[in-house]
């Protein structure tokens, strides 16, 4: 009886578990879906009939494969610089004491509390007060900002379960100072450093509030969509969605089979 | 510090490890206290006591992982206090390994050769490997080893330098008995072989006792004691060494007389004789004796042994038969418990619970302890235990 | 015998250094030093600008002056009262709908996911990979008029054949909760999985009934989850003006709303930064009190 209780109440939270899932893909199953419609009009908003044109010839709405283009820059510049700021932040508040470590752990926790619209209001008075014409370059500074947290938290969650008896032991072991960091700490450190690589460009990819405030007359590919979505959002829209979540699916998949492949080979 | 060497000691070995007035202090707290000592090249040396002691820290001291808070380290004439550790002849066996978990068995082996630039260290490497038992083993990765098979790599990967001094820091604590008991005899066999004098860190005194040529006893950040593991034994001069190494019955009198080079000292008024001469008449004295030189026997000893001129009276307490021995405890008349082993060697006569006894033993099994309650292993920090000199 | 060992002379002990040497003292500074400083001019300053422009007087065409006034807070205040309470009130029951479905999926990949537990994290975190934006204007699509959720609820007669879910709260307090959760869900899931499995079955053993057991081990335990989740999914969600503006009307408008079109496109600064400051204060007087209830340790 007691057994038929246990059994229920297990399957029960994984079912709502399940559900749960569900309804964070639903969306995304309608994206990918809509990316195949036969779209007859302005507007993607109902089934029409499946068609491969969208995936043929998605550069074909005017201005879009710019604003992917941009989005892809920016991303990509941000997430270099994001990355080595917020490591360097990772390395001294997880490796080091010092004065006043408290206090930065806060103002580095500050920007992730800050609801977008304050920090996008906020850089753009900046920027209005500065006299600095808002564009390309100041969208880069904004993404910076509001990623490096997002990476000294993914950074710092790694260096956490760091043994620094390693780097002793690579000291013993005739390593200076750089080496220990080259052939020990950073090997040891580079998953971390690499997921956290990879959750700044995607927020900085993704991101449309900041970005709406700080972007002058350049078009990122959320801007793109935000504007697209007063008119009516083609299909091609949709295969950049769906794109670029097969995209990063495989990107993961591809990196826990090279994590199979080399511990069974070793 | 002067240095003994010439007319009263052995002269000092060219790349003896020596410590120097070293001392370690974190904020307030004083790990390892004005220590000096000399490891003379070649040797197996122990550094043994219960954690905190500051032993560690000492060995960390040496490899360069802490730096003095004063004092110094020397090979030789060389003081290598202030260098960083990889510009050290010294290697270390970590506590727990410290292998590189994303580096194959091969790399980590090879990896302090390769940091000084040897070229071509795949034979070295597979001769190392050799060496600890490991062939075969070299393109795994640390972490599909056991526990006692990375214990071998980080052995081989400290050796494979060839330091002039191998730390090894509680390097058999994560091992079960019996596998600490055979890696405790290669140990000893790589350490014949290779000649590299070696300094181990435990808090097990029989590991110590089975390696070393030589153990510092160590508590509070000081040296107790230093000596073979059998003169710790057989003459511990602090209560602390003879409860930590065995167990001791320990005697509390003052001094009656001295006769020659024994003294006699009233226990309870009971007159017992100890070797040496223990100071004036009237001052207190403190000495032991180990369980299994003592004996627990019905009627006068000397009719038994002449030489058993050591007695007290007691009632046998308590009986236990561990098959090697036999162990009594004899409550003497002042309500101390005194343990006695006798070893199972066939015909010995039968002493029951409850019986009237009298626990004897030679006077020269006797060891005097320096003066002053020494803390005991077990209960904490009392009063700083005394610190004997030890002739050599 | 060998070895040596003398007594010590009682030298006199040198001051208690800290023993880490002067240059490598340095060495956290210089790592701090260029993300402090992006913070400090890019951070810092715009925010300490945005208060000094909410102090600010004029107008667009005549311009700006500090002049300290506070009158545009309580200006701001009774005019936005709406937008205000909307957004907090909206954001509040996205939160409690988040914390109320993501507690269960974290609870189910950290104990009862076994071996598909990271196929699940992964599962967690892959819708952000589509864009945030056309997975709103997803929702859309689904909740619109004559999709197929409105049809069947009404085919089942829960709701009337006039009855839509598009443009209503419930699809904005929907569209929130979806678009925060996995916010909720990753702090939830890596509190519950520090925990030990061994201290539910020890509650089982001293005779805790299930609810019991989760009421007086589980929850406790996963509270630095719960109030990690409920900020980073409550901060976001009160500062969201894409979920109003695809699945709301515009007279159901949040402070997000509000702020966007002061800015860009009414340009009265003052009133944008005094809104902007508003929501920022809400927002950290709910973060001191996380700070007071598990420590700033916790924070990252």
């Amino acid at each position: 009886m007691n057994a038929v209780v246990q059994a229920v109440r297990r399957h029960a939270v994984m079912a709502v578990g399940v559900l749960v899932l569900v309804y964070l893909f639903l969306p995304v199953a309608v994206v990918v879906l809509f990316s195949f419609n036969d779209v007859t009009g302005r507007f993607n908003f109902t089934w029409q009939g499946f068609t491969l044109d969208a995936w043929r010839h998605p550069c074909r709405v005017p201005g879009m494969c710019e604003a992917v283009t941009a989005s892809l820059q920016i991303g990509a510049i941000a997430t270099v610089v994001s990355t080595a700021l917020g490591t360097l932040l990772a390395f001294a508040l997880v490796r080091h004491r010092f004065r006043g470590r408290e206090s930065t752990s806060l103002l580095v926790f500050l920007p992730m509390a800050t609801p977008e619209v304050v920090m996008g209001a906020s850089l753009l008075t900046l920027f209005v007060n500065a006299g600095v014409a808002t564009g390309f370059a100041t969208i880069v500074i904004a993404h910076i900002l509001f990623t490096v947290s997002f990476v000294v938290v993914t950074v710092k969650a790694r260096l956490a379960g760091f043994d620094s008896r390693l780097e002793e032991a690579a000291m013993d072991l005739y390593a200076n100072e750089w080496q220990t960091f080259r052939r020990i700490t950073l090997p040891l450190a580079a998953p971390g450093i690499l997921s956290g690589a990879l959750l700044a460009f995607a927020l900085s990819f993704d991101d449309f509030i900041i970005t709406n405030f700080n972007s002058g007359n350049t078009i990122t590919f959320p801007m793109f969509v935000w504007g697209a979505a007063q008119r009516g959002v083609p299909p091609e829209v949709n295969v950049v969605g769906a794109a670029m979540f097969v995209l990063a699916l495989l990107c993961v998949g591809g990196a826990e089979l090279l994590r199979r492949v080399r511990t069974a080979r070793r | 510090m002067p240095e003994r060497s010439g007319a009263d000691g052995p002269a000092l070995g060219p790349r003896d490890l020596r410590l120097v007035g070293l001392r370690k202090a974190f904020g307030s707290a004083v790990a390892v206290d004005d220590l000096t000592l000399t490891v003379p090249a070649g040797s197996f040396f122990a550094l043994l006591g219960p954690s905190g002691c500051g032993k560690t820290t000492t060995l960390r001291m040496v490899a360069g992982l802490e730096t003095p808070t004063a004092g110094q380290v020397l090979l030789g004439e060389e003081d290598i206090s202030r260098r960083r550790p990889y510009e050290r002849p010294v290697n270390t066996v970590f506590q727990s390994y410290a292998l590189f978990p994303h580096l194959s068995v091969e790399e980590n082996v090879a990896f302090g050769l390769r940091r000084r630039g040897r070229k071509n260290v795949k034979g070295v490497v597979a001769e190392m490997l050799e060496l600890v038992e490991l062939g075969g083993f070299g393109r795994r990765r640390p972490g599909q080893l056991s526990g006692g098979q990375q214990q071998r790599v980080a052995v081989a990967r400290a050796l494979i330098n060839e330091p002039e001094v191998l730390l090894l820091d509680e390097p058999l604590g994560a091992l079960d008995l019996k596998l600490r008991r055979q890696m405790q005899l290669e140990l000893k066999r790589i350490q014949t072989r290779v000649g590299s004098t070696f300094v181990h860190v435990t808090h097990d005194q029989e590991e110590a006792m089975t390696m070393a040529d030589t153990i510092a006893v160590m508590n509070a950040g000081r040296v107790e004691q230093l000596g073979t593991p059998r003169e710790l034994y057989e003459r511990p001069v602090t209560r602390y060494v003879a409860n930590f190494l065995g167990q001791s019955n320990i005697l509390d009198g003052s001094v009656v007389e001295v006769r020659g080079n024994e003294t006699l000292v009233d226990v309870h008024g009971v007159g017992l004789l100890v070797p040496g001469r223990l100071g004036a008449p009237g001052s207190t004295a403190s000495f032991g004796v180990r369980p299994e030189k003592a004996l627990a026997v019905a009627g006068d000893p000397t009719h038994r042994d002449p030489a058993l001129r050591n007695a007290i009276p007691g009632t046998v307490t308590d009986v236990s038969f561990t098959g090697l021995s036999t162990q009594y405890v004899v409550r003497t008349p002042w309500d101390q418990e005194l343990g006695v082993f006798t070893q199972n060697a066939g015909g010995e006569t039968l002493v029951r619970r409850g019986d009237p006894v009298v626990v004897a033993w030679r006077p020269e099994h006797t060891f005097p302890l320096a003066a002053g309650t020494g803390a005991m292993p077990d209960d904490e920090p009392a009063a700083p235990p005394v610190m004997a000199p030890v002739s050599s | 015998m060998t070895a040596l060992l003398t007594t010590p002379t009682g030298a006199a002990t040198p001051a208690e250094e800290p023993t880490v040497p002067p240059e490598r003292r340095r060495v956290p500074y210089l790592l701090l030093l260029p993300g402090l400083l992006w913070l400090a001019v890019f951070f810092v300053v715009p925010l300490v600008t945005l208060v000094s422009t909410s102090l600010q007087t004029g107008s667009l065409e005549e311009g700006y002056a500090l002049t300290f006034s506070w009158s545009t807070y309580s200006d701001v205040w009774s005019t936005y009262s709406s937008q205000l309470l909307r957004s907090f009130l909206y954001a509040g029951s996205a939160t409690v709908l988040a914390l109320v479905i993501g507690y269960p999926l974290a609870y189910a990949i950290a104990f009862k996911a076994h071996r598909w537990r990271n196929l699940m994290l992964v599962l967690v975190v892959a819708p952000f990979f589509t864009s945030f934006l056309l997975r709103t204007l997803a929702w859309k699509i689904v909740l619109a008029d004559d999709g197929w959720v409105v049809g069947a609820l009404q085919t089942v007669g829960l709701m009337s054949d006039t009855g839509r879910l598009l443009a209503t709260p419930a699809a904005v307090v929907l569209g929130l909760t979806y678009n925060f959760l996995p916010f909720m869900v990753l702090p939830l899931y890596a509190s519950l999985e520090k925990m030990d499995p061994l201290l539910l079955e020890a509650a089982g053993d001293l005779h805790a009934t299930p609810v019991t057991a989760f009421r007086t081990v589980t929850w406790p335990l996963s509270l630095p989850g719960v109030v990690a989740g409920t900020l980073l999914t409550f901060i976001p969600a009160a500062g969201d003006y894409v979920n109003v503006q695809f699945l709301g009307t515009p007279n159901s408008q949040m402070i997000g709303n509000v702020i966007e079109s002061r800015f860009l496109t009414v340009l009265d600064y003052p009133a944008a930064a005094a809104l902007s400051i508003t929501v920022m204060a809400v927002v950290l007087i709910l973060v001191v009190a996380y700070v007071r209830r598990v420590g700033a340790r916790e924070l990252l």
